[in-house]
């Protein structure tokens, strides 16, 4: 399992777990016995906005139900690969797919092995699904669409092999995730031959329910919200705070890396002009040519590692910034969930009141011209509001279990990602620090044995004193 | 480092430098800078005692009167260079400044260096005027100007004239100087792709001190990550800050190309001054031969070369035989004179030759020795950044584990 446990003692008597659809398949592998009764598996794809009639219990019950395993990693059941890029030519456009392969023992995948052909903008698809689904969850971001800044060719080899290794640590960090590495539309991204896949992304929320969607949320944005909890303040400070530190290391490391190019660029001249000089030398050709041949080779030492720090630590560093922007839209997205339900609650607030006042009003003028008997008319007027007032009811309570469950959602990945930053962080640091280790053990040993060399010349001369 | 008779009696150091203000020779306000020169004898240490040692202050121009009375007096040394007298081949952090103190400061070494190498030189180190500028302070210039040395140097355009049109040089000076330009040129070219990779590796290591800030002010948001992250940035700022060391020992090292780089001018002149003596011989030759044949023509009445008497006699009617008397009378004195001006540059062109070696041949072990040891100063320079490099880094993969 992918670091995922259910505990199903903790809720009393109710092991049930209702858990949107798209992990249900989870579940049903821990503790078959226990769940399978109890559980219905709805298959209807969630709207990310609307909350799936099928929860069951309270979503706070649930996040204790998360609990992460250490060392995930022995657990892993399902690998992914993204490799080889290949260029498509058609009439319209030209484009790059890059092969997926997936080797997983998960029951709800019918084989073991797969390989698929996958484009940029399907990775944007599904990306785009996840954060639908859960719109509190914290998506890996995917690499940029293209660099506009230093111009990269879409096409270009360090272009795409870059893109390509961005690509592959967001599907493996999609893997590796609780609730995502079981979602519908990632086995589908998976699995599903191009053909297939192409057709399923056509079904799902037609443009004008997305449109809508989209409506509310701006309204939602406007409107703001009033309370928000103190560990969600602190959450946006932290992010902001972060951003700024994030980005700040990205361009030192990419102001290291140009300062290194321009030393090696002086620093290649250097090697040739020992060299020339051993020609005009007699006595001093053969030191001078070890040295030239020294300051090469320590040159080649130094073109490697700033390949390095360009293939290993920027891109990291670039995903966390990336990751900042993420986390301010969860962060925003949540806000909207909570700016509905307060909306929804003064609504009701309002509705109640109206109620109650209407309930003293006579207009008893106006219903006599027209007619009807001023009892049966506030009887009327009673059941449209009672019944107004039920539905507005139940759309505060799902609202009100919405909130809860994107709350819950935000604080227990919260935690992940955070635990996650930490660990991928410190290995692209420590990493980082181990290559400059070897870069200058490397160096030294050339030049220790030129001294050596130096050495064992002088003493065969029986000149110099090296003391 | 020869141990000549004047370094077995002496030590001699440039011990300090000072500024001084003072008028010029047009009558202003100046502030240069004066080196103060102290000699001990040799025997001090040995004694016990420690006696203070004599001493006197110079300035630069006082030593490049020294050295421009050294190049005259003796034409066949190849004279030691003085330290530069700009700076030259620097890197943007270097000063250009000829009154920054660390220039000075080197420039004091330089000086001392100089003036060892001529006390180490086995023809220079028992100059009379040497001694005096070690030794006197008061009315040493004058003393300089008196022995009239400013007279015997060669005039520029003379020893140019001497180079295009010299006939037979010895090879070997030919090849020395052809080898002079090789080192001048190369030597040049090191030092200033050297200057420009020490400009981009301190750009470097000094980008790195931001990550000492950043790591700061991150491990402020964070909490368990906070430590690490503060004592990494600690770390990066010690890295950033170990490049101004490293940079001021290879500045050492140019220092030593540069002495070499001038050691090729002095070279050079020496070559020149072959040149020079070579086709005076060669113009004391051609004209012994011309008065010869002179002779010969008048001797026996035959005109094989043109000359204008020649034709003016055939225009306007032969000579005299009393005429021919007289003038057969002057071309003998001439050819007489002629010939043992011939002898005279001979022997002044072999015995420059054989001197002139002996001291190339000296100066060749000398560069080859302190060349050699420059490059293997250079590369413990490189293993010492390198160990650096390492500790640091080493200690930051610990900070970072720790993070």
């Amino acid at each position: 399992m992918s670091g995922f446990v259910v505990d199903s003692t903790v809720s009393s008597g109710n092991s049930s777990v209702a858990i949107p659809t798209d992990i249900s398949g989870q579940i049903l592998d821990l503790d078959e016995d226990d769940d399978l009764e109890v559980f219905s598996k709805d298959t209807t794809v969630t709207d990310g906005s609307s909350f799936n009639a099928s929860m069951q219990t309270s979503p706070a019950s649930m996040i204790n139900q998360y609990k992460f395993e250490e060392d995930a990693e022995d657990t892993k059941d399902i690998f992914v690969t993204v490799d080889n890029p290949e260029s498509h030519v058609t009439a319209i456009e030209t484009y790059i797919t890059y092969r997926v392969v997936t080797k997983t023992t998960r029951s709800e995948f019918d084989s073991s092995e797969f390989e698929v052909r996958r484009r940029y903008q399907d990775f944007l698809w599904l990306k785009g699904r996840l954060e639908e689904a859960h719109p509190t969850l914290i998506v890996h971001p995917l690499p940029e669409k293209f660099v506009v800044k230093g111009m990269v060719e879409r096409f270009n080899e360090d272009f795409i092999e870059t893109r390509r290794r961005a690509l592959h640590r967001f599907l493996n960090k999609i893997a590796e995730h609780p609730i995502f590495s079981s979602s519908e539309d990632f086995k589908i991204f998976l699995t599903a031959a191009s053909g297939e896949l192409t057709s399923y992304k056509k079904q799902g929320p037609g443009f004008l329910s997305r449109m809508g969607e989209t409506v509310k949320a701006v309204a939602a944005a406007v409107r703001g919200v009033r309370n928000r909890p103190q560990e969600f303040t602190e959450m946006q400070e932290y992010v902001e705070a972060f951003s700024q530190k994030i980005s700040s290391l990205d361009k030192v490391t990419q102001r290291i890396v140009r300062e290194q190019k321009e030393y090696l660029e002086e620093l290649k001249e250097c090697g040739p002009t020992y060299a020339l000089w051993s020609q005009s030398e007699e006595e001093l050709a053969e030191p001078l040519k070890d040295v030239a041949g020294c300051v090469d080779r320590c040159c080649k030492e130094t073109e490697e590692q700033v390949k390095n720090l360009n293939d290993n630590l920027i891109p990291v560093l670039h995903e966390y910034a990336l990751c900042t922007e993420t986390l301010k839209a969860v962060l925003r997205r949540r806000d909207n969930i909570q700016a509905d339900f307060e909306a929804k609650t003064e609504a009701l607030a309002t509705k109640k009141a109206d109620r109650d006042t209407e309930s003293k009003v006579l207009s008893l003028a106006w219903d006599s011209l027209v007619g009807r008997s001023p009892e049966e008319v506030k009887q009327q007027k009673q059941q449209t509001l009672k019944g107004e007032i039920k539905e507005m009811r139940d759309d505060l309570d799902k609202a009100e279990d919405r909130l809860e469950w994107a709350n819950n959602a935000l604080k227990s990945d919260w935690t992940r990602w955070q635990k996650d930053m930490r660990t991928d962080l410190r290995s692209a640091f420590v990493d980082t620090a181990e290559r400059n280790v070897n870069y200058y053990e490397k160096c030294l040993a050339v030049w220790e044995s030129f001294l050596h060399s130096q050495r064992t010349d002088a003493e065969g001369n029986g000149n110099v004193d090296f003391s | 480092v020869e141990r000549t008779s004047l370094l077995k009696m002496m030590e001699i150091s440039v011990a300090e430098a000072e500024k001084r203000t003072g008028k010029n020779a047009v009558n202003m306000q100046e502030t240069y800078t004066v080196y103060l020169i102290e000699t001990r004898p040799v025997d001090a240490a040995s004694e016990g005692t420690n006696p203070v040692p004599d001493s006197l202050w110079r300035r630069y121009s006082e030593f490049e009167l020294l050295r421009n009375y050294l190049l005259v007096t003796y034409p066949f040394s190849v004279v030691p260079p003085l330290p530069e007298k700009r700076a030259e081949f620097v890197w943007h952090k270097l000063s250009a400044d000829n009154m920054d103190p660390d220039f000075v400061e080197r420039r004091r070494v330089g000086l001392e260096n100089f003036l060892l190498r001529v006390a180490s030189h086995p023809d220079l180190s028992s100059d009379k005027i040497f001694y005096s500028f070690l030794t006197e302070e008061n009315g040493w210039k004058e003393t300089v100007f008196e022995t009239g040395f400013q007279a015997k140097a060669d005039s520029r355009l003379k020893a140019l004239n001497a180079t295009f049109r010299v006939k037979n040089p010895d090879k070997r000076f030919a090849e020395m100087k052809h080898y002079g330009d090789e080192l001048q040129s190369v030597i040049s070219q090191l030092l200033r792709v050297r200057a420009r990779a020490a400009d981009r590796l301190y750009g470097v290591y000094k980008v790195h001190g931001n990550y000492g800030r950043v790591f700061s002010e991150w491990s402020a948001i964070e909490k368990e990550m906070g430590d690490g992250l503060q004592s990494a940035g600690h770390h990066m700022d010690a890295y950033a800050a170990s490049v101004d060391d490293i940079l001021e020992e290879e500045e050492h090292y140019a220092d030593q190309l540069k002495e070499y780089l001038f050691y090729a001018d002095a070279l050079r002149a020496v070559c020149r001054k072959h040149e020079l003596t070579q086709y005076e011989l060669e113009m004391a030759a051609q004209d012994l031969t011309s008065k010869k044949q002179q002779r010969e023509e008048l001797a026996t009445g035959t005109i094989r070369t043109f000359s204008l008497k020649g034709m003016t006699s055939k225009l306007f009617g032969q000579e005299t035989p009393e005429q021919r008397e007289a003038k057969l009378k002057m071309l003998e004195t001439q050819i007489e004179e002629g010939e043992e001006l011939v002898k005279e540059r001979n022997a002044e062109c072999e015995e420059f030759v054989k001197s002139a070696w002996v001291d190339i041949e000296r100066f060749k072990e000398q560069k080859d020795h302190d060349l050699r040891e420059a490059l293997i100063s250079y590369a413990i320079m490189q293993i010492s950044m390198c160990k650096k490099g390492i500790q640091v880094w080493n200690n930051a993969k610990e900070c970072f584990s720790k993070m």
